[in-house]
């Protein structure tokens, strides 16, 4: 398995890289001065637009209507009142941020952690407890993987607003739930949909566990909610940490999930729903939409940056070895 | 500042039931598989020293009882699965066979509108020039930047600033590029920064989002950006894995860095493309925010998705709905075949 990040392949260069054999100098000229040119630019390129709307987020509302945001350098003018204003603002059309940042706060936590726990208790017993028809069951999951959520969508809002009956007979009453009671929709619906991917990358760590480690434990009159854990949990950290980010960066990022479980109100919508019916309404408040844009991107890219490493991680593994 | 805090108690109260429903779930699962299995083996300890006491023969000693275990410890996953995304997707199945509001079958006529309606035509028409080009464009220019970068000087930064738009939502991002086609009218100084390049190159500014078919092409370049890093990170993984002797011995045979590219990289990485253009072509079938966020449609921009949440949840025509996410089932199923198939040749060969 490779699980290169770019940080170890700036140490490996270092070492590697400095022969002066005729490899070495074949690989100078490959690595000639234009290609890290080229690529400097195109990364830059590639970091413009979003400068862009971080640059403009702080300028002043008619500034940004009426000049670039690269004027900004020759005749520079700083404010934070479009963040105040989107953050905290009364009015309605203010965007009233702060309220929905809480929501994806209140969406996110839940619906990171639950496929955790689930997905690890069933990759554990898919790949440690023997029972009949374990391959087969490991096979409907992993296919699941390939359901397009938008095949769930109206029945399981359906299944919130009405509950189940079947020939008459309520099986499962209506959830009725309203305001921010609604939260128990989306952190069920996205559980739901992370799971076939959650069992599968797990499954592809916790398999691969030495097998004398489980068959010593069992020896010594260890069960399987014991080895499950003090030996499999603290041992797949790292893997449980990849899954977790890669849930947090789809959950807060979502729209289509938010927007038909959660519904349109400050109550329980996340940013990216008011985000969006921003951009839908008021097109052209660009001093909010930048500064709103930047409140939504902020959190997600912290941890992204920080947490790098296992997401690269995760993101091999999930994808390489599939 | 008149933020009422007050006012968003209740969120943090349902958070904390939530929290509080989770550690009860999860906790009382381990617990009772902790609790359940002593309690068996304490009574079989009491048959036992009963048995030996009366001298009957020692009851049989049953096999420990795996499946069991597996079943509490699969419980909740099986359950989810089966109420959220086994049952709903045939349910959607069934209902794609109905009329608006799912009382009468009315047999396949929702398929045969979504092929004899101009709209919906154009919707699919849109789908397949996203699912042709996203995938094409991202990958290569993801090996491109792959290759160029390996074992450059500022590898690690370069590749975080392509890989960081990943972080960003799709939502955040089609803001970032609304931003970036924005137009002011002739005359008036230009705020977009494409409008002001096209301007200072001496052209018109022009409204990029209205115009078909070039604003699905600029809506496609979003998706392209978010997900360039992606096929990025994987490949340049994917090319560092190529055993170095290889690459030594094709060096010694004095090969051009050309030929280097085609006969020894391209094979070597040919798994990990294929992975690349697989997750990115299921991606892109199933986009939705951007096209919602930027033009919600509108301007023959529309794709299957976002016309599936159109038809289901904003004119209230269930089977249409249903319909076009069955499509969109299908649409997937043959690029999994292709990639089941190539993981087998790979075990084989």
């Amino acid at each position: 398995m490779t699980t290169a990040t770019p940080t170890v392949a700036a140490g490996t260069q270092k070492t590697g890289g400095r022969g002066t054999s005729a490899a070495g100098r074949v690989r100078k000229r490959l690595n000639s001065r234009t290609a890290t040119i080229v690529s400097i630019v195109i990364a830059l390129v590639w970091t413009i637009p979003t400068f862009g709307l971080f640059i403009s987020s702080v300028r002043p509302e008619n500034e940004i209507k009426g000049s670039g945001w690269w004027t900004f350098f020759t005749n520079p003018s700083f404010t934070l009142e479009n963040y105040q204003e989107v953050l905290f603002g009364r009015s309605s059309s203010s965007g009233q941020l702060a309220s929905y940042f809480i929501n994806s706060l209140a969406i996110t936590i839940p619906s990171v952690l639950f496929p955790l726990a689930f997905a690890s208790l069933a990759a554990y017993a898919l790949a440690w407890i023997n029972f009949r028809g374990r391959d087969w069951m490991y096979i409907a999951i992993f296919a699941l993987q390939i359901v397009p959520l938008q095949m769930a969508l109206v029945p399981l809002l359906k299944f919130f607003s009405t509950g189940v009956s079947i020939g008459g007979v309520t099986v499962m009453p209506a959830w009725d739930l309203v305001d921010e009671q609604k939260f128990a929709q989306v952190w069920f619906a996205h559980t739901c949909f992370a799971l076939p991917f959650a069992v599968f990358l797990l499954h592809n760590f916790i398999s691969q566990l030495p097998g004398e480690l489980m068959e010593s434990a069992r020896v010594d009159g260890a069960t399987h909610p014991k080895i499950f854990r003090s030996i499999v949990l603290p041992l797949i950290t790292p893997a449980l940490a990849a899954f977790g980010i890669f849930q947090f960066l789809w959950v807060w990022n979502d729209l289509l999930v938010a927007l038909i479980f959660a519904g349109g109100g400050d109550e329980t919508a996340p940013l990216t729903v008011r985000l969006a019916e921003m951009a839908g309404t008021r097109g052209n408040e660009w001093q909010r939409l930048t500064a709103g844009a930047f409140v939504s991107i902020v959190v997600p890219m912290i941890v992204f940056l920080s947490l790098q490493r296992f997401f690269v991680r995760g993101l091999l593994a999930g994808s390489v070895k599939g | 500042m008149e933020f009422d805090f007050a006012a968003e108690q209740p969120k943090f109260l349902m958070l904390m039931y939530g929290l509080i429903a989770f550690v009860a779930v999860v906790g009382g699962l381990l617990l009772l598989l902790d609790v359940v299995p002593a309690w068996f083996a304490r009574r079989r300890e009491a048959q036992l020293v009963a048995a030996s006491a009366s001298g009957a023969p020692l009851p049989r000693r049953r096999k420990p009882r795996e499946g069991m275990f597996a079943l509490f410890f699969l419980l909740p996953t099986l359950l989810l699965l089966t109420i959220g995304l086994v049952a709903p997707a045939i349910r959607t199945t069934m209902l794609s066979f109905m009329d608006a509001n799912s009382n009468d079958w009315i047999g396949l006529r929702n398929y045969g509108w979504m092929f004899s309606e101009d709209s919906i035509v154009r919707v699919l028409i849109n789908t397949l020039v996203w699912v042709l080009l996203v995938p094409l464009v991202a990958t290569s220019f993801g090996l491109l930047y792959a290759v160029m970068v390996d074992k450059a000087r500022f590898e690690s930064v370069a590749k975080s600033l392509i890989f960081l738009p990943m972080a960003i939502s799709f939502v955040g991002a089609s803001i970032i590029w609304k931003f970036v086609y924005a137009y002011r009218g002739d005359g008036q100084e230009q705020i977009g920064l494409l409008n002001q390049i096209v301007v200072s190159l001496g052209g018109e500014p022009k409204q990029w989002l209205l115009d078909s078919p070039l604003n699905t092409l600029l809506l496609i370049v979003i998706m392209v950006w978010i997900q360039a890093g992606f096929a990025m990170v994987v490949l340049s993984a994917a090319i560092k894995a190529i055993p170095a002797d290889i690459v030594e011995a094709a060096r010694l045979d004095g090969v051009t860095p050309w030929q280097m590219f085609w006969q020894i990289t391209m094979p070597s990485i040919r798994p990990a493309l294929i992975v690349v253009v697989v997750t990115l072509s299921i991606a892109t079938l199933k986009v939705f925010d951007i096209v919602r966020t930027t033009t919600n449609g509108n301007y023959e921009t529309s794709v299957i998705a976002n016309e599936m949440y159109n038809q289901a949840f904003r004119y209230g025509q269930n089977g249409q709905g249903s319909a076009l996410a069955v499509f969109l089932f299908i649409l997937v199923i043959p690029i999994v075949i292709y990639q089941i198939r190539n993981i087998r040749q790979q075990r084989e060969g």
